[in-house]
Order: structure tokens, then C-alpha cells, then sequence
């Protein structure tokens, strides 16, 4: 163990993988210290875990009713207790984490790097490609998210994916201008006018230089903005627009319990605690990333 | 032949001119000096000549050819540039190895393992630092790898913008003698902009004297050394500069 | 020499690191009476810390230790933050290398110099002015009721670093430090900015501490000068005395500038750790 970690740590690495491979060590020995950022990776952790493994977690079916067993209190044969079907809440829950993360997943990967790369573009070029790029963005940025994701829907259509799409609609040009920004920074760096004078592409620039630089920031952003996404997504899913009945998406199933929350409060009570507790580790994760991957402050000794 | 030709070069950033009639050659073998103040235009010349200002009227032309406004990929084989600032020149998130192998991608070249290696001797960085980041090195052995980058193509012209202003003494004292072994080694042609008049002293073979973009006096170094510099401004430079000799 | 305004004896200055605490200054002592003292030193060599030290401007983490550390019969360690605000200024103030990081965007040139003298003493109105002007022709700004009313952004770099100079010297201090105070600017500019810290100095009868990399610049400027390395004093010699430096790292740092005369091959240089080889 420690012969692994002096070789991870070592001053001068033998090789690209052992450098690249110190780096995250470490990036992750930093995170590693930092108890609340710890916590956060310990909750999201959990959430891939109920998803992935939800079938052998989850103690009973999420969509078999039984209406002999309808809005029972928590016990040790129902963990959450039964909602007005009889289904087994805690069972909803943990095959809520799969929505969850779906969505989740689903905007990391349509919306942060189309934001990325529009702004590394942006940025880079500037002149009339940046105006345009930028106007469209603004357009966007002028309207509330929620309002704007209520709209798509409502024209796509309810459901999972579309809320996935109204919700990545709306939040790719957050990125797209933190990606310009971080790219204005340092467009005029000496490295960067050296690697034009090696003959270096501007699409080269942009892939091999300009995007590596933006990453970071971008992965902090992204991670803290999980949390307003997952709470965009139970919006959607409150009025009706997001995931369909049966599916036990979160905030479908706190819609439903709030005609219960004075009698039978864990109905709603439940899924909101799921919500708070994933959007809460998302953020304490993206402040931990924050502190480990920004350029400003991390990265020296 | 000559390696490098600046004839009646007007420099523009946007609507301002920044030098007016730079005219001025260099042999190739030569290293040559141009020297003056901040705001003299001294950089904006070195930028012309490497593409990174686009904006001028005049002709440049570099072992012959003549150059067009803006980057030229295939000027990168024969001239290249070295900066400033050790900091701000190396991409912080590329070990030294990848900062050296990007410009062995760009121009197809194989054999990266030798190249780099023979590099790194050259500009005498033990292999041990070939993976480290640019924040795991000082700011001499950062110098040291830009100029490795700057050699990694082999090419005939350097342009080397006040290489050494940010470093210490002793460390400046490396790196010039570096640099003045390279150039016998290789036979390079250096066009050094400085304002330190002693680096020219020890560096150089000729010098230009700038002045708000214009050149005041073109001279052999013998002059600057025997102290005969013709041009008062010249001479009022040198005479600052002694000031602060022991 | 006349009697120590400072005396330090002993001086660290710690930084805890990963691998454990690093003393950036390791026990230094010397004293600064009315005259002007040079620390000359790489980077790294401790120079800038003994001078923000003296101020009490190490952030924490960082640490000050000294057995002593007395100006003008108090123990500057022990001062609370408060009582060091009335000294920093008013009784020993600092030029800092770059101008433009160290002036107020938002105020004229006038107002921040008048504020300067404000906040050490009150003062009529017209007298405030009046003195404004005064130190600004002092420091040979040939209008100073023009220069008065312009914004930072609008003076050069040289004009901008006397206006630091007015500033740190209206409320009179009895020490000035001034760290690389020049580095910044071009030679033509230096050497005026450095007379005119000299000429004030001198008139005033202050103490100067001049920080630099320039052996050859100190020396010009200074009485004495200490050469510090690696945190540590490596000799202190008086300025005419450069030539005769005993001590290796001295000689090394002097050799080791090309001269305008030049007629060496190869500059000397210092044996250095590390697996760099020229």
C-alpha cells in the first residue's frame, strides 16, 4: 500500500500514466479530506447503488397494489409504509433513485458538453460567431427554467424523456457561458499562442487545449447544478408532466401524498426526504470538487 | 542568405500604429538584439514576424520566403518563439512530455521517444522531469522547457522574447549560457528583444535600438561595449544601465 | 550609527506545508537605525517576508517568531491588531512593487494621498490639500494639481509608483520598506523612482529598507546592504564594500550578472540541487 502510494506521489514519474494517475491520487487524497465533500460522494454513491441494484434492495414490487394494506404507517415489514395503493413506499423510492439518476445522467451527457464545446467555441473565436452564439444564449437565459421546461413539455408532451430533454434544453447555456468565460481567461495565454505557432489547428486548439482547461469548472458546476435538476425534474413530476403513474418518481409521489400529509404524512414526507438528501449530496460533492479541481485554488502546493 | 528581413514594417493593433518603418536584417548564424523601452514596439515586431499580429504593411520575409499576415504552419518548422513568462507559457494541465509531443503530432513526425529525450538533454532537463507538471518545476527548468519546445522542431530562427527578465540571477545566468551554447551547437539564428542591455553585451552579435516604434540606431555590439554608440538615446540608455553596475 | 529605530533579533517566519512546517525565514537578526539598508536575495531567499514581517502582514497559516522584535521600545509581536494599525502608515510604511494592484481604481490620485493623511490625523481641510500638493511636487510630478485629479487608471507606470511614494511618505513615517519597489518599471523610470526615494529619505532622516533581486542596485542606493539566502542572512556588508564580498554566495551572485562590457564565454553559476546541468 505504501510502495502504491509513493509510486502514485513520486516527484518524477516514469511515465504518461503514472503522471496522470499522481494527479488524480492526488486530486482524490484532497477530496478525501474533506468530510462533507466525503459525505456527498457517500450519497451519491448510495443513489447509483439503490439504481443500479434496486430489484434486490427494494423489498417488495413498487407497482403491485394491494388495497388491503393502503396507507399503513411505517413498520418492519413495510421500512416507509404503504401509500394509498398499498404499494410499498420504500420500494418506490429505491426504484425512484433509477428515474432520478436517468434524468440526472441524461442531462450530464446531452447538455454539459454541447454547453462546453458552444462555449470553447464562443470564446475562442469571438468576432460574429460569438455574437451568435452568445444572443441564443441570452434568449435562453432570459427565461425561467421551470417555465421554459413547463413549455416544452407541454408541447412534447408528458413524460420521462421529455422532461430529461425540457430540463437539458433549458440548462445548456449556463454552461455555454461559464465555458466562454473560462476560455476569455486565458484565449490570450503565451501556451496558447505557442501551440499556434507549432501550426496547431484551431479545432486542435480548441479539442486538445481550450477544453481540458474548461473541464474542471465545468465538472463543478454540473455536479452543483444536479441538485436544482433533480428538483426541476420533481417539479415536473408534481404537476404532472414529468414521469407517468405508475412510475415512482419522486415528486410524482410526493403530488400524490399531499392529499394524505396531515394524516398519513409519510406518504409525501418520504420522497421528499430522498430528494433533499440526493440534492443536498450533489451539492456538498460539487463544493468539494470545487475546492480540489479549480484552477484558482487548487492544483498548487 | 539572409535569416530573417524586416523592410519598412508598420505594425497596427486595431486602428493604432505601434512601429513605423522597422527595416532591419539579420544573416543567418547572426543573433541580433533589438533593445528599448516598454512601449518601444520591440515585441510588436517579434509578434509580426511570428504571425501573432496580423495587422502590418511592409514586407517580412524569413530565410527568403516571403511571410504571409498571420500564422503560417509552415514558418513553424524554421522559427519559433520563446516567451516571457515561464508561467504563463506552458499549458498547466500537460506534462512536460506532452508539451513537447503535441508539436511531433501536429507535424507528423515519429520517433517522439528520441526526439524528446535529445531534446531534453539539449536543454539540459534530466529525464526525470519529462512527466512532471508545469507547477512541480521552478521557473528556470519551466524556461528551459520552452525552449526545449521551441527546438523540438528544429528550426533555424528563434525568436526569444526578454527569455530571461523573470527569473533570478543565477538562474538567468543558466539559462543565457544555455541559450548561447545552443546557438553554437545548432547554429541558430537569434533575434532576442530585451531591455537589458548586458544580456546583449554577452549574447549578441549587432543590436537595434527601438524607440516609440522606431529604430533610433543600428550597431555592432563592439560598439556597445567599447561605449560608442552614436544615437543620444542610445547613449542615455547605456548610461542607465551603468548606473546600476557595481 | 545613531540608535536603532528596529531591532530584531532571532527572526522566523514558519509556513506549515504538507511535508511539515517550513521556515521561510530561519532566525535572522539585524537592526535599521536613519539610514538605508538593502536585503538583496533570490526569490525564495526569505527577502520579502523579513519585510512583510516587520508589518505584521503574514497571513495565517503563517507564523512569527522572534526573541525580539522592537520599534521604537514596543515589541511589535505583542501589539494588538489595533495598536498595529496606528503604527502601519504613521510610523512605518511600505512601496510595493506594482502600482496598479496597489491604488484604489475608484479614486483620484488627490483623494487617496489625502486619505492616507487623514486616517493618521485630523486636519483642516485646506491644510490637507495644500500638503497633498506639496508631497506630490516633492516627489517631482511637475503638476500636481492636474496628476491630483486623475484616476489610477490614467497615469503611467512610473507616475503611479511615485503616487505610492506620496502616499507611504505623507504621514511621515520613521521607516519606509520598500519591496522591489521598481521591478515593475523601465530603466529610465527606475532610476528616477529610486532617486526620489533616496532624496526623501534623506531629507526626512527616515530609515529605508530596500528589498531587491539587483545586488548592484541596492548597493547603489543603500548604506548597507544583507544578502539572504534561503532564509538565512549570508553576510552583511557595507556598500563599498561589494567588491571585497567574502563570502561565495556573495561572489557567486555577483559573477553571476553579464556586465555591459561583457567579454566572457560562459557566466559562472551557482551549483544548484536538482537534476539541472547547463
Amino acid at each position: 500500500m505504501t510502495t502504491l502510494s509513493h509510486w502514485l506521489t513520486d516527484d518524477s514519474p516514469a511515465s504518461r500514466l503514472q503522471a496522470r494517475l499522481g494527479r488524480w491520487y492526488r486530486m482524490g487524497l484532497a477530496l478525501w479530506r474533506n468530510r462533507l465533500a466525503m459525505l456527498g460522494v457517500a450519497i451519491v454513491l448510495a443513489l447509483v447503488i439503490l439504481a443500479v441494484a434496486a430489484p434486490y434492495i427494494a423489498s417488495h414490487d413498487p407497482l403491485v397494489q394491494d388495497l388491503t394494506r393502503r396507507l399503513l404507517p411505517p413498520s418492519g415489514d413495510n421500512w416507509m409504509g404503504t401509500d394509498e395503493l398499498g404499494r410499498d413506499i420504500w420500494s418506490r423510492v429505491v426504484f425512484g433513485a433509477r428515474i432520478t439518476l436517468v434524468i440526472v445522467a441524461m442531462v450530464a451527457v446531452l447538455t454539459a458538453p454541447i454547453g462546453l464545446l458552444l462555449g470553447a467555441i464562443s470564446g475562442y473565436l469571438g468576432g460574429w460567431i460569438d455574437r451568435l452564439i452568445m444572443g441564443v444564449t441570452d434568449i435562453f437565459l432570459s427565461m425561467p427554467k421551470l417555465i421554459l421546461a413547463l413549455a416544452l413539455v407541454a408541447a412534447l408532451g408528458p413524460g420521462i424523456e421529455n422532461a430529461g430533454i425540457a430540463i437539458a434544453i433549458t440548462s445548456w447555456p449556463a454552461y455555454t457561458r461559464i465555458a466562454r468565460a473560462e476560455t476569455l481567461t486565458f484565449k490570450n495565454a503565451e501556451f496558447i499562442a505557442a501551440m499556434r505557432l507549432q501550426g496547431a489547428s484551431t479545432a486542435r486548439i480548441i479539442f486538445a487545449h481550450v477544453l481540458p482547461l474548461c473541464l474542471s469548472s465545468m465538472i463543478v458546476r454540473v455536479t452543483l447544478d444536479m441538485a436544482g435538476i433533480i428538483l426541476t425534474a420533481a417539479g415536473l413530476g408534481f404537476i404532472g408532466l414529468g414521469a407517468q403513474p405508475p412510475l415512482p418518481e419522486w415528486g410524482a409521489m410526493i403530488a400524490r401524498g399531499r392529499s394524505f400529509i396531515l394524516d398519513q404524512w409519510w406518504v409525501a414526507t418520504m420522497p421528499g426526504f430522498a430528494i433533499v438528501i440526493v440534492s443536498l449530496g450533489f451539492c456538498l460533492l460539487g463544493d468539494g470538487l470545487r475546492d480540489v479541481l479549480d484552477p484558482k485554488s487548487g492544483d498548487r502546493h | 542568405m539572409n535569416a530573417l528581413l524586416l523592410q519598412d514594417l508598420d505594425v497596427f493593433y486595431g486602428p493604432t500604429q505601434i512601429t513605423r518603418a522597422v527595416t532591419l536584417s539579420v544573416a543567418a548564424g547572426e543573433s541580433f538584439a533589438l533593445v528599448g523601452e516598454s512601449g518601444s514596439g520591440k515585441s510588436t515586431v517579434l509578434k509580426a514576424i511570428a504571425g501573432l499580429a496580423p495587422k502590418w504593411n511592409g514586407a517580412i520575409s524569413v530565410f527568403g520566403t516571403p511571410q504571409p499576415h498571420g500564422i503560417s504552419r509552415a514558418l513553424s518548422r524554421h522559427c519559433q518563439m520563446v516567451f516571457q513568462d515561464p508561467y504563463g507559457s506552458l499549458h498547466p494541465r500537460k506534462t512536460v512530455d506532452a508539451t513537447l509531443a503535441e508539436p511531433l503530432a501536429i507535424h507528423g513526425l515519429n520517433d517522439h521517444n528520441r526526439r524528446i529525450e535529445a531534446v531534453l538533454a539539449d536543454v539540459g532537463l534530466d529525464p526525470r522531469f519529462r512527466f512532471r507538471y508545469p507547477h512541480q518545476l521552478s521557473g528556470g527548468q519551466r524556461q528551459r522547457v520552452s525552449i526545449a519546445r521551441a527546438l523540438i522542431l528544429e528550426p533555424k530562427l528563434l525568436l526569444l522574447d526578454e527569455p530571461t527578465s523573470a527569473l533570478d540571477v543565477s538562474v538567468q545566468a543558466d539559462v543565457l549560457n544555455l541559450l548561447k551554447r545552443l546557438r553554437q551547437e545548432h547554429g541558430l539564428t537569434y533575434l532576442l528583444v530585451t531591455h537589458n542591455l548586458s544580456i546583449v553585451s554577452f549574447l549578441c552579435d549587432r543590436l537595434a535600438v527601438m524607440r516609440v516604434g522606431q529604430i533610433v540606431e543600428t550597431a555592432d555590439v563592439a560598439a556597445l561595449k567599447a561605449g560608442r554608440l552614436r544615437h543620444p538615446y542610445s547613449q542615455e540608455l547605456v548610461d542607465l544601465s551603468q548606473r546600476t553596475i557595481v | 550609527m545613531t540608535k536603532p529605530l528596529l531591532e530584531v533579533e532571532n527572526l522566523r517566519v514558519t509556513f506549515p506545508t504538507s511535508r511539515g512546517d517550513v521556515d521561510v525565514v530561519a532566525g535572522i537578526s539585524f537592526s535599521l537605525g536613519r539610514e538605508r539598508l538593502g536585503i538583496v536575495g533570490e526569490s525564495g531567499s526569505g527577502k520579502s517576508m523579513t519585510g512583510r514581517s516587520i508589518l505584521r502582514l503574514i497571513r495565517p497559516p503563517g507564523r512569527v517568531r522572534a526573541d525580539l522584535f522592537r520599534f521604537d521600545g514596543q515589541n511589535l509581536l505583542d501589539l494588538s491588531e489595533r495598536q498595529m494599525r496606528a503604527i502601519r502608515g504613521a510610523r512605518i510604511s511600505m512601496v510595493m512593487q506594482d502600482p496598479k494592484f496597489a491604488l484604489n481604481p475608484v479614486m483620484t490620485v488627490g483623494e487617496q494621498i489625502a486619505e492616507a493623511l487623514r486616517a493618521h490625523g485630523n486636519l483642516p481641510r485646506r491644510e490637507v490639500s495644500a500638503r497633498v500638493l506639496d508631497m506630490l511636487a516633492a516627489v517631482r510630478i511637475t503638476d500636481p494639481k492636474r496628476v491630483a485629479s486623475l484616476y489610477p487608471h490614467e497615469v503611467s507606470g512610473g507616475m503611479g509608483q511615485r503616487v505610492m511614494i506620496a502616499m507611504m511618505l505623507i504621514p511621515e513615517p520613521d521607516i519606509l520598506i520598500a519591496d522591489e519597489p521598481t521591478s515593475a518599471l523601465d530603466v529610465s523610470v527606475q532610476a528616477q523612482v529610486l532617486d526620489i526615494i533616496d532624496e526623501q529619505v534623506r531629507q526626512r532622516g527616515m530609515g529605508l529598507m530596500l528589498i531587491s533581486h539587483d545586488l548592484a542596485l541596492v548597493s547603489h542606493y543603500c548604506d548597507r546592504v544583507i544578502v539572504m539566502n534561503a532564509g538565512r542572512i549570508v553576510e552583511t556588508l557595507d556598500s563599498g564594500q561589494l567588491g571585497a564580498a567574502s563570502h561565495p554566495y556573495t561572489r557567486a551572485l555577483i559573477e553571476a550578472v553579464p556586465r555591459l562590457d561583457e567579454t566572457r564565454d560562459w557566466l559562472p553559476t551557482l551549483p544548484r540541487a536538482g537534476g539541472e546541468v547547463a
